[in-house]
């Protein structure tokens, strides 16, 4: 009875969803008061609806419905409680609904939140997003209805994958869709303001907001599912540049670019029309993603939805949507007049700098992702496009924004001193040289490129500090004047400040690791003992284990560093009888300079175990850089200007994108990564 | 005037970043694409041995081999035309098995076997690589998919 009122409750919320999206439009074109209203009470109550579908779902999880078919497909009541929640959206159809309720909560939000908004704006804005959420609502109750029965209901579940059984994937999924569906928002505001014909600083004040929220979520989203992806593969590798990894990184740099295009929009009233289509493009490439993904169209994708008729349905959504409202720009973006130009050397020149090699990278890493599919439909062959590809076009990209994104960063708007900012930098300068130096003759002038890419990494983190020092007066100034104007710091400043040291953190993780990680292949006895990049790890043979729904053999490895013992590392080789399945579990001591990591293989007729050993250099600094750079977007969130109509940040709640389904692999190849900073600055 | 420097300047750069990143994917695309092979298309033309490919298909049954220290394992891949032999050090994934579908990635020794360096298995039991499913139909012994994959 519950998963019926769930149902009930989808297909209320699709309905009203349709009247959403026409009668607000034709009121706001028509001038009528009374239809432009019923936007706002449509969007709230959309929300409850999906909230209470959301909640049926739920139920029927956490009690082991098995008669409800999704539940007894993914569930077992042999579950952890937490994997019995957080398997509501380790599957297709689950996952779809938490889409659906993240989207609908925005939208409320801009109806409760919007009382600033100029009235025809919201309508049109709120109108847009009830068409997207409509075809979101068909696609699930078309296509992929989670709450369809089962007669007879089975007796037990057939359980969920365990590799989905692990809180750094239960709860990467919720992030990622509040990235995804966060550039919704833009989208609909992108597409509301073509309509209107009108963007100006004062929409731009209000995609931002939106754009970071989504970009912060995103970028947690990411860091998660490497994360996820490097202690429980088992391959010592952080990013595979896997199709599923890029069809998040593609929005996100989108995205970015977005996030930095908007602030020129809302100073200096220019690049409107390239902004609109950003975020036109941005919420393409999350769709694109999620047909990817779903579809089952690529190898190594996710086996997440492979019934072709979803990704035709995906596929159809997204030719209308993105087609539509590219069409629509085509029409309207030429009346969208710009605010004047400005010097190539200046903070919006820089900008645009920016946003040419941001999306330069999208179309590069979109371009690899899709030649497998392109050259097989032309019947060219199959091919696979690996980590080679993008190191040898990515990165080389990449570069020239690192290099500029400091200096962009301390240029003034309208005419930039380019000397002047030379002369605040050259600690900054001074330091990277030194740090680039340092690395090449101590790695004895081997690996250039690596000792160039901690140079970078130092460029970013000391530019963006003394980016910092210089403004508030650190050195010049009194210690108490100093205070003062850190106090009256917007606090977008500060989150740039915060963003761009943190990519610093970030590209000193991914190079430390990717060009130092050691790597050893051992078959091991018990008293073995097996040296690695300074460390000793002693193996003292295996144990039978057992957790709550699966048995383990666990190794024993002790870890020591002359001759003192640091720790014990107890990989696992898990089993599970109810997904009738095994896992790896790698061990990992981390000292935050580097990662001890140890997984255990198999075994052999000699009474040997397969050992794999890793050492990976400034590993963790990748997530917390990553971290580091979601935090400076929730700084610039809570700028009071930013916040001006804004709704503020919803905290992350339950949302998630499913399961994954991933090749396991041999031979870790991780590759050079990350990106564009993030956040606005102060005038 | 100015105005219209400036712009083409904008315009002038941004072709010569997009220039550059072509140039890039093509070379990329000439030095980094891995073609897939299945074992009947290595029976017919011989790659290279310096080539690097990955094939794909059903391991057969009773053919895994594992060396006396563990890591090295030798096993033969079929589409169930033509067979080739497959040599592997390190780790395999948990869910590689005889008789289900495997990708793997490496190039050809002298002696025509088979050296992978990265060996794929679905996480999944009933999964059927995509490649494996397409090779196994092209060589008419298709029975269906097992579930997934197609």
């Amino acid at each position: 009875m519950i998963a019926e009122i769930g149902h009930f409750a989808l297909i209320l919320a699709f309905l009203l969803a349709l009247v959403q999206g026409i009668l607000p439009m034709i009121g706001a074109a028509r001038g009528e008061p009374a239809l432009m209203a019923t936007a706002r009470p449509a969007a709230i109550v959309q929300f409850v609806l999906v909230a209470i579908a959301f909640l049926a779902l739920g139920h029927a999880f956490v009690v082991s419905d098995f008669s409800v078919e999704l539940v007894a497909r993914h569930s077992h009541t042999l579950k952890p409680l937490l994997y019995k929640v957080t398997g509501v959206w380790a599957n297709h159809e689950g996952s779809m609904v938490l889409w659906v309720l993240i989207l609908t909560l925005f939208g409320a939000m801009i109806a409760g939140l919007g009382d600033n908004l100029p009235a025809t704006l919201r309508a049109r804005v709120l109108a847009v997003h009830g068409l997207v959420a409509a075809g979101f609502f068909a696609f699930i109750l078309f296509t992929s209805n989670p709450f369809l029965r089962l007669a007879p209901a089975p007796v037990e579940g057939q359980g969920l994958n365990p590799l989905l059984q692990d809180p750094g994937l239960a709860f990467h999924p919720p992030f990622l869709y509040l990235g995804y569906v966060g550039f919704s928002i833009s989208f609909s505001f992108a597409v509301a303001a073509l309509i209107e014909g009108r963007v100006d600083p004062a929409w731009a004040r209000w995609v931002r907001p939106w754009t970071l929220l989504a970009w912060c979520a995103l970028t947690v989203g990411i860091a998660l599912g490497s994360w996820w992806a490097y202690y429980e593969l088992g391959w010592g590798g952080w990013w595979f540049w896997d199709p599923v990894e890029n069809a998040s990184f593609m929005p996100w740099l989108a995205g970015t670019a977005l996030l930095h295009s908007a602030i020129v929009v809302e100073k200096r009233d220019a690049l409107k029309g390239w902004t609109v289509l950003l975020a036109i493009l941005t919420f393409g490439l999350a769709l694109l993603g999620t047909f990817l993904v779903r579809s089952g169209v690529l190898t190594s994708v996710h086996a997440f939805a492979t019934d072709p008729g979803r990704g035709v349905f995906i596929l159809f959504l997204l030719v209308l949507i993105v087609g539509g409202a590219l069409a629509l720009y085509a029409i309207r973006a030429p009346g969208l007049r710009g605010g004047g130009l400005f010097a190539p050397i200046s903070r919006e020149g820089a900008l645009v700098l920016n946003n040419l090699l941001l999306t330069t990278a999208a179309a590069v890493v979109l371009l690899g992702t899709l030649y497998p599919l392109i050259l097989d439909a032309l019947g060219g062959g199959k091919v696979s496009v690996g980590p080679p590809f993008f190191e040898a076009t990515f990165v080389p990209v990449m570069v020239p924004l690192l290099v500029a994104c400091t200096i962009g960063a301390t240029l003034a708007w309208k005419r930039g001193d380019l000397s002047g900012v030379l002369s605040r930098l050259g600690i900054a300068a001074a330091v990277a040289v030194a740090a680039t130096i340092a690395v090449a003759w101590s790695a004895g002038g081997g690996d250039l490129l690596a000792a160039f890419g901690l140079g970078l990494a130092a460029w970013l983190f000391v530019g963006a500090l003394a980016e910092l020092a210089a403004r508030i007066g650190i050195f010049r100034l009194a210690p108490g004047a100093v205070l003062r104007r850190a106090a009256g710091l917007p606090r977008s400043a500060w989150g740039m400040t915060v963003a761009h040291a943190g990519l610093g953190i970030v590209v000193a993780g991914v190079t430390a690791s990717s060009a130092w990680q050691t790597e050893r292949i051992l078959s091991m006895q018990p008293g073995d003992a097996a040296e690695l990049a300074g460390y000793r790890l002693v193996f003292r043979g295996v144990a039978e284990t057992a957790g709550p729904n699966y048995r383990a053999v666990t190794g024993r490895f002790e870890l020591e560093r002359g001759g003192r013992a640091l720790a014990v590392l107890r990989p696992e080789k898990r089993s599970y009888p109810a997904e009738k399945s095994e896992t790896t579990e790698a061990a990992i001591h981390t000292t935050w300079l580097a990662d001890i990591y140890a997984v255990l293989g198999e075994r052999a007729s000699s009474g040997a175990w397969t050992a794999r050993l890793y050492h990976n250099p400034l590993v963790p600094w990748i997530w917390i850089g990553a971290v580091v750079m979601a935090a400076g977007g929730a700084v610039s969130l809570t700028d009071r200007r930013l916040r001006v109509g804004a709704p503020r940040p919803a905290r992350a709640g339950k949302a998630g994108e499913a399961g994954a389904r991933r090749w396991r692999r041999g031979g870790a190849a991780p590759a050079g990564g990350g990106g564009g900073g993030a956040a606005g600055a102060g005038a | 005037m100015r105005a219209k420097r400036r712009r083409l300047a904008f315009v002038v750069c941004g072709m010569v970043t997009l220039g550059a990143a072509a140039s890039l994917v093509l070379a990329a695309f000439e030095d980094s694409i891995v073609y897939f092979y299945s074992p009947s298309d290595v029976a017919e033309h011989t790659p290279p041995p310096d080539r690097r490919f990955r094939i794909g298909g059903i391991v057969v049954k009773d053919s895994v081999i594992r060396g006396a220290d563990a890591t090295t394992v030798r096993f033969r891949v079929t589409d169930t035309l033509n067979t080739i032999e497959v040599a592997y050090t390190g780790v395999l994934p948990d869910l590689f098995r005889e008789g289900q579908g495997v990708v793997a990635e490496g190039q050809l020794d002298s002696a025509g076997r088979f050296r992978a360096d990265e060996v794929l298995a679905k996480h999944d039991e009933t999964y059927m690589p995509r490649e494996v499913a397409d090779a196994l139909k092209e060589s008419g012994r298709w029975r269906g998919a097992p579930g997934g994959g197609e």
